[in-house]
């Protein structure tokens, strides 16, 4: 599980806020981490994971949604949608590009699932907003759920694009 | 948030509007860059015609470490180093490095023996994962005619997948010796929180080793590339660091083509920045030659980076990047913009090169650092960014409280002059049609490898008529 974000920009550290929920309480075997500035490093974190859920921030202007909507994608199968997840960044390598690098090279886990949050600031701040930092515990409810199912053997969610919440 | 343009999303350029009215010698038009998002702010590049002649050409930008000198100032002197690593999560070390000697001349004190090898090992480590990015995912995309990393990928894999390679290996030393490969957290002041032990630091020689093969193999396919069309920028004042015997990167004097000889200490005597109204960066340029009081900015501007580092230094490479450079056909100075590409890999032939030589020197020291304590005074750290050189000034009072700090990144001093290139693109190219135009500009810019470049292929373009 992967939180990506930058902690010092406001709602970008939606992510890691969704990390920091989660460290500690998923079971062995699945590590937490922080991508805290350049999502490229993905492409060379990644050689060996089997299923991965990454959690990043969204413009709410291009989500077309609130602050605090959360948004669920399965990047296993498809690209991320480029409405939500372009333009106004504080990265290097953006998630979507960083992704469909994976996929070319044969990189990508089948199993790959991006939730995203719907943010409002990113300016300086090391604050989020309420509806943003209750985006997180749902998020990081939904992946715990997600990976006792995964981890029972039971097959992904090929849901597809979906609003969660709020 | 990301600023990746997805799969099915046009390439920039982006949307064109209507050309403007016709003036005497072609039409007005605007040429504008939407954003140039990136790494921590925004940019845009805009390109006025009127009459036929090109008025202005102007790269915009907000650099965050304005923000962060605001925050740095009431904490600790010992803050300094993880903080602003926070500026950056493609050089963070550069960051970190600059910040500890600034502190370090303030605390009187000299890191030396193997915590100062350390410190260039780890360094060598960023300068491997920020060039091999750019070169590989950013850069190389413009010559082979690709609008981005994925299509180089999904055509191209072995070249993205040898770009990656030499990146790990940049980040696994970063991991190592700094505790994370980004944002490492064991640099201190006064040295680092934990050194590792020698049976630590020989898992890096088969990576680095394989790395400066890779490397001198990107060099070799770059020398290749097609550089013929890029319009020539004038021979540009050249800046950097420079130290006797070694190549410059966390330590030396600030030395120019011009013949400056300086202490880090020196540093406003002969650089100012000055606001434009454009960009919330401010823009760098030289001031003359100290004739008593008479500060006035003289208006040149000058270039920092690895085109103003191997002009400068090329000599006190490492034997084995010296030999690739003359392989492959590379001179100093070199002022073909585009050409830097080939210095970056030439670089990362030195790094791997240089990480190699500290390693097999490497004595583990006593201790991890050396005591330091706070007193008032101020203090100057310059060192050589991926991208060029970073300066920070810090005071503090005797508590080692920060009262200011100042940082100039790179990529401000650069400003002036990619817009002085853009103006040369420009001009060449005026009669190309719009969005070939601002594809030429943003090749121009990436050639510059600002700290923008991340997100420098996310543009879009708009055409305004002029009122």
């Amino acid at each position: 599980m992967i939180g990506l974000g930058n902690p010092c920009r406001g709602d970008d550290g939606a992510g890691l806020l969704v990390a920091r929920r989660l460290a500690g309480r998923v079971p062995a075997g699945v590590d937490v981490l922080e991508v805290d500035g350049e999502p490229a490093g993905l492409l060379t974190a990644g050689e060996r994971v089997e299923a991965a859920w990454l959690v990043d921030a969204a413009d709410a202007v291009r989500a077309a949604a609130p602050a605090g909507t959360v948004l669920r994608f399965d990047a296993g199968v498809r690209p991320l949608p480029a409405p939500v997840f372009a333009a106004a960044s504080t990265h290097a390598i953006g998630l979507a590009e960083a992704l469909e690098i994976a996929r070319a090279l044969g990189r990508l886990p089948e199993h790959t699932v991006v939730y995203a949050i719907a943010g409002r600031d990113f300016g300086a701040g090391d604050v989020p907003c309420r509806p943003v930092e209750a985006a997180a515990g749902t998020v990081a409810d939904a992946i715990r759920a997600e990976l006792a199912r995964y981890r029972r053997g039971r097959p992904p969610d090929r849901g597809g694009a979906r609003v969660v919440g709020p | 948030m990301t600023p990746g343009r997805a799969a099915g999303e046009p390439a920039s350029p982006g949307p064109v509007g209507p050309p403007g009215p016709a003036g005497p010698a072609g039409p007005d038009r605007v040429i504008r860059t939407g954003l140039l998002a990136r790494v921590e702010g925004e940019g845009t590049v805009r390109i006025r015609v009127r009459g036929g002649r090109v008025e202005a050409a102007r790269l915009s930008l907000v650099e965050p470490p304005r923000f962060f000198e605001a925050f740095l100032r009431g904490r600790a002197w010992t803050e300094a180093p993880d903080i602003t690593a926070r500026i950056c999560g493609i050089c963070p070390v550069a960051y970190q490095l600059s910040a500890v000697a600034a502190m370090e001349q303030i605390g009187g004190i000299r890191v030396d023996g193997p915590a100062a090898a350390l410190r260039r090992l780890i360094y060598c480590g960023e300068w491997l994962e920020s060039h091999a990015l750019h070169v590989f995912l950013l850069h190389l995309p413009d010559f082979l005619g690709y609008d981005s990393a994925v299509a180089l990928a999904r055509d191209r894999p072995e070249l993205v997948r040898r770009g990656l390679a030499l990146k790990k290996a940049g980040n696994t030393v970063m991991r190592v010796i700094g505790g994370r490969s980004v944002h490492p957290v064991n640099v201190r002041v006064g040295g680092w929180y934990r050194v590792p032990t020698r049976r630590e630091l020989n898992t890096l020689v088969g990576p680095l080793e394989r790395a400066r093969d890779l490397a001198a193999g990107a060099a070799r396919l770059a020398a290749g590339l097609d550089f013929a069309d890029r319009a020539p920028a004038p021979a540009p004042v050249l800046v950097a660091l420079a130290q006797p015997g070694e190549y410059p990167i966390e330590r030396g004097r600030i030395v120019s083509s011009t013949g400056l000889d300086l202490p880090p200490a020196d540093f406003d005597r002969h650089f100012a920045e000055e606001q434009v109204p454009w960009s919330n960066a401010l823009h760098s340029r030289l001031l003359p030659v100290a004739s008593g009081d008479d500060r006035r900015v003289d208006g040149r501007s000058y270039l920092v980076g690895p085109a103003a580092r191997f002009g400068l230094n090329a000599p006190v490479l490492a034997p084995a990047a010296r030999s690739v450079a003359a392989e492959t056909g590379l001179g100093a100075p070199e002022t073909n913009p585009s050409r830097s590409i080939l210095i970056r890999c030439v670089e990362m032939v030195h790094a791997a090169d240089e990480g190699l030589r500290i390693i097999a020197g490497y004595d583990e020291p006593d201790r991890p650092a050396q005591p330091v304590a706070p007193r008032a005074g101020v203090g100057y750290g310059v060192t050589e960014a991926p991208r060029g050189l970073l300066y920070h000034r810090y005071e503090t009072d005797a508590a080692g409280t920060i009262v200011s700090a100042r940082i100039v990144p790179p990529t401000a001093q650069n400003q002036r002059r990619i817009e002085e290139d853009l103006r040369g693109v420009a001009e060449r190219f005026l009669d190309a049609p719009d969005h070939e135009l601002a594809a030429r500009c943003e090749r121009a810019v990436r050639d510059y490898d600002p700290c923008i470049s991340c997100a420098t292929h996310f543009l879009t373009v708009q055409i305004e008529a002029l009122p």
